[in-house]
């Protein structure tokens, strides 16, 4: 019993399809050339010396006492991080599902949470927290009457990117307990358990896949995340920092290339642990929707209790983003309150601000649709399409999740600095918009390709399919059928690949050259100085753009969106 | 109104696919060997699981086979994808356009075949008008009942005047009343439309009303191919036999032999029976009595023992036991004579023409 014949025919099938053809080819040289060549440089170049291969670079940085120092740093606080993230988020996802929030303030404050992860640029949160509880902080000196409070360091941290990364923990978690049918509860309930009781043995156990998922999703962003501790985190070093430091302070690149590839190593771990294990996982313990709605818990010694806590919280987290445009508008922070627009004028006039907003916008303008459209192509082609490449596919635009954006950086300086190979091909490409691009393309692939896939599996295969029956080709029905249909993924794709490239900082600040101005870049080299008033004025342009265009998205969804003839279909 | 109606043929062909559990390979298909002449009825019925919709699929272009050949037409078409295929599909979830309203889900396939508007609109609102939608172009496919999008479904596949037309379980999602009122349509708008046809599904009086032929298939194998009246009453198995209707099964021996005709021992009892030219004097033999054509009497074949006696409205319904087997026997109308209580003792009562013998 062999299947040679049907891969034949399949194959055969497929040849017959040239711009389905063509479209894999050129996906497949896309991610080989910008994802895993650049992987695959920093291995050869900290293994392969001028002597041949040895294991010398890496006995050298094991050496280095900051390097190793760093390793035990960014674990510590990834892991104190994703599970401070992942209790705060389950426990706002756990009062939006199950408790009555009795005001329309409350559940304001939540959407509000739940959408900062998207809008929110690296630093903002290191930025207030320096303003509120540093030295000058209002919280500190003012309330408190601390005058030598430092924030910079561990907690400082920790604080800031459990802030940062909860929320995406709130709406992972939001999502399971959603689908969890509530007659499960209500059985345990009807047979005599308390609610505690309830929580513990039914609803903790089915999210339990979910939470570890949380974890390890924090954990990897915490690990490959470079603006907040480059920002507060003082003499504190991550590895992500101190990669950067290693290839712009001390000029090491094949030491930078082996602390690049222990990150990596680190992340991806973690990476396939999530994917393989977990995710497969959480999702066996849905059995899908919901069969009815869920009766709230309406007890005060319940509701109370959690809705002040995720209502401090959220207040918390809103004005450290107030904390911002203000202080960006005063005129010393800390010792002069008077509103000025000095800032403002001060980065219009004298740090290029036309510039750092001209490019910063304009290439992540040209990078968003190419990435949305990628990764709706990938999407459709994992989701509708039967080849052999696919797995490849799927696998390496997935891939790009787990590569810290230092990592990438380190791997596209190695890799391109002297053309592929080293051979001057497509040197050119180094130091020019066009490397910008594609890293800001491979930066948000992930996400919008994951987020194609998940809206692609909710469409019946079988209405590609009879678009094809009806003498279609695969372009036709992608044009036709495929994108009209996802054209609310298509839209939110676009959006959040702008965002991501806009706000994105990690690999690009290795990579861009002196003739750019990045707004991020900017603040980072601002907030580096101390001065927070420009920083403040750079971020708060940075926050007008991101929440703009993501008001924007959700008008154009609405009126040109399918979710008015899906929903009922 | 189809250009051409076309034949189908398979010749040898399987299909192979792998478990997900186990990883091992199994055929989903084994040497189905079927010939459809143009225009032409045929239904595929089974079980699920038996390979049906696979072989479907494999005619559409959706799945290759791993053996043998599909013609359409005369041609082979292993190597045609699916949108060079003369076929259209009606598949079980309707499958239309969301975004796309009646018209343009109906014209989809005249538009990739190019042809002018004015032509478009014209064979649009023919084709509406025979699957009984006419006027109502505008709506959206949300907007209707599950009926109509059958309907939609059927007139987008007839209007590209394919060789052959595929339905894939296209009434299953519909309610029983609608389900009679569609097969019904789907038979006239076939017979109209002087179109091929191959229908998949596992509703035995489905097919029965649908079909010129049926292709009954069990776990991949192609059982037995009839039209109707020969596969209800010339079952080549106890499969096919309890898959079409109901039946009883009387286990005994050939007793005697003489010509076509015979006695068989069923429980003890001598029974004459017909039709037994395939069996040797002592082989096993098995008696296929359908529960309509035996009846509950005072005198008869078998001796019974009445376990069960129900009304239903339109027939009386009862389990017997003839020794240890049980016979369900369906008595229509039976105001007019006596009906059995439980625990009374009777008899089956049937000709040796009413019998089948395996």
């Amino acid at each position: 019993m062999a299947r040679t014949q049907s891969a034949e025919l399949d194959r055969k099938k497929l040849l017959a399809d040239p711009i389905m053809i063509t479209t894999i080819v050129v996906l497949i040289a896309f991610l080989t050339l910008f994802i895993l060549y650049p992987l695959a440089i920093l291995l050869v170049d900290s293994f392969i010396t001028e002597r041949g291969p040895s294991l010398e670079v890496f006995q050298r940085i094991f050496e280095m006492h900051t390097f190793t120092t760093a390793i035990t740093n960014t674990l510590a606080v990834g892991l104190l991080v994703s599970v401070a993230s992942a209790l705060v988020g389950l426990l706002f996802a756990y009062v939006e599902v199950y408790v009555k929030l009795r005001t329309r303030f409350l559940s304001g404050l939540f959407k509000v949470v739940s959408m900062l992860p998207v809008v929110s640029p690296p630093f903002v949160l290191s930025l207030s927290v320096i303003m509120l509880f540093g030295k000058a902080g209002i919280i500190t000196r003012y309330l408190l009457g601390i005058y030598d409070n430092s924030v910079y360091g561990f907690w400082g941290i920790f604080v800031v990117q459990t802030l940062t990364f909860f929320p995406v923990c709130y709406m992972m978690l939001r999502g399971l307990l959603k689908n969890i049918d509530p007659s499960l509860e209500e059985a345990a309930r009807d047979m005599g358990a308390s609610r505690w009781k309830v929580f513990t043995s039914v609803t903790l156990p089915l999210v339990l896949p979910g939470l570890g998922n949380a974890f390890l999703v924090t954990f990897i962003e915490s690990i490959a995340d470079f603006a907040n501790p480059m920002i507060i985190g003082g003499s504190y070093d991550t590895l992500a920092t101190t990669i950067y430091l290693q290839i712009t302070g001390a000029y090491d690149k094949e030491g930078a290339a082996a602390m690049a590839v222990v990150l990596l190593c680190i992340t991806l771990l973690m990476f396939i642990v999530q994917k393989y294990v977990l995710e497969a996982k959480s999702t066996a313990t849905l059995t899908g929707k919901a069969s009815r709605a869920r009766m709230l818990i309406t007890d005060k010694s319940v509701t109370l209790p959690l809705t002040i806590l995720c209502g401090v919280i959220a207040l918390f987290v809103v004005i450290m983003y107030i904390c911002v445009p203000f202080g960006a508008l005063f005129k010393t922070w800390g010792y002069d309150f008077t509103l000025t627009p000095k800032w403002f004028i001060q980065v219009f006039e004298r740090y290029h601000g036309l510039e750092a907003f001209r490019d910063s916008f304009v290439l992540s303008l040209i990078a968003s649709p190419i990435t949305a459209l990628l990764s709706m192509i990938i999407s459709y082609l994992v989701v509708k399409r039967n080849f052999r490449t696919k797995a490849f596919i799927e696998f390496v635009s997935m891939l790009a999740m787990a590569v810290p954006g230092t990592v990438l950086g380190v791997g596209f300086i190695r890799g391109f600095s002297a053309g592929v190979f080293r051979t001057g091909f497509l040197q050119g490409l180094y130091g020019s918009a066009a490397i910008l691009i594609i890293v800001f393309i491979v930066r948000s692939l992930p996400t919008g390709t994951r987020s194609g896939i998940s809206a692609l599996r909710q469409i019946d295969k079988s209405i590609e399919e009879s678009a094809y029956d009806m003498g279609a080709d695969s372009f036709t029905v992608f044009r036709t059928v495929t994108l009209p249909l996802i054209k609310d993924s298509f839209l939110s794709g676009l959006v959040t690949a702008f965002v991501r490239s806009i706000t994105a900082i990690s690999a690009i600040i290795l990579l861009v050259t002196p003739q750019f101005f990045l707004i991020t870049v900017q603040i980072n080299e601002f907030a580096e100085k101390g001065s927070y008033g420009i920083a403040c004025a750079f971020a708060t342009i940075l926050i007008a753009i991101t929440y703009g265009s993501v008001l924007l998205m959700n008008l154009a969804i609405k009126h040109f969106g399918t979710s008015k003839y899906t929903e009922e279909a | 109104m189809a250009k051409e109606k076309k034949g189908v043929r398979l010749e040898h062909v399987s299909k192979i696919y792998q478990d997900p559990k186990t990883k091992k390979d199994f055929y989903a298909v084994h040497d189905a060997n079927i010939d459809i002449a143009p225009g032409e009825f045929v239904t595929l019925l089974g079980p699920s699981g038996c390979g049906k919709t696979t072989i479907l699929r494999m005619i559409a272009g959706f799945e290759s086979p791993d053996e043998g050949e599909i013609y359409l037409g005369g041609e082979p078409i292993n190597e045609l994808t699916p949108n060079k295929r003369d076929t259209a599909m009606v598949f079980q979830s309707y499958a239309l356009l969301p975004h796309y309203n009646i018209f343009d889900n109906v014209a989809y396939g005249l538009k990739l075949r190019k042809l002018p508007k004015e032509q478009i609109a014209e064979k649009v609102h023919a084709i509406l008008g025979l699957v009984g939608l006419e006027g109502m172009e505008d709506r959206m496919t949300n907007q209707l009942s599950g009926g109509q999008q059958q309907r939609v479904a059927l007139a987008r596949a007839l209007v590209i005047e394919p060789g052959v037309l595929l339905f894939d379980e296209p009434l299953s999602n519909l309610d029983a009343k609608l389900r009679v009122d569609m097969r019904n349509e789907i038979r006239r708008i076939q017979q109209a439309a002087g179109i091929t046809a191959i229908y998949v599904t596992h509703d035995q009086s489905e097919a029965m009303a649908l079909s010129d032929n049926i292709i009954i298939m069990k776990k991949g194998v192609i059982d037995q191919v009839g039209d109707p009246h020969t596969v209800y009453y010339h079952p080549v198995d106890e499969f096919v036999a309890d898959f079409i209707g109901e039946s009883n099964f009387l286990r005994g021996k050939l007793a005697e032999k003489d010509g076509e005709s015979g006695l068989a021992t069923i429980e003890g009892h001598k029974v004459e029976v017909a039709h037994v030219g395939h069996l040797a004097v002592g082989d096993d033999a098995v008696l296929v009595l359908r529960p309509e054509a035996a009846k509950l009497a005072d005198e008869g074949v078998l001796p019974c023992k009445v376990t069960l006696s129900r009304f239903m409205g339109n027939y009386q319904n009862y389990q017997v036991m003839v020794g240890d087997t049980l016979v369900k026997i369906t008595d229509f109308n039976p105001k007019n004579h006596k009906i059995y209580e439980v625990g009374d003792e009777a008899y089956v009562a049937f000709t040796p023409e009413d019998v089948h013998v395996l």
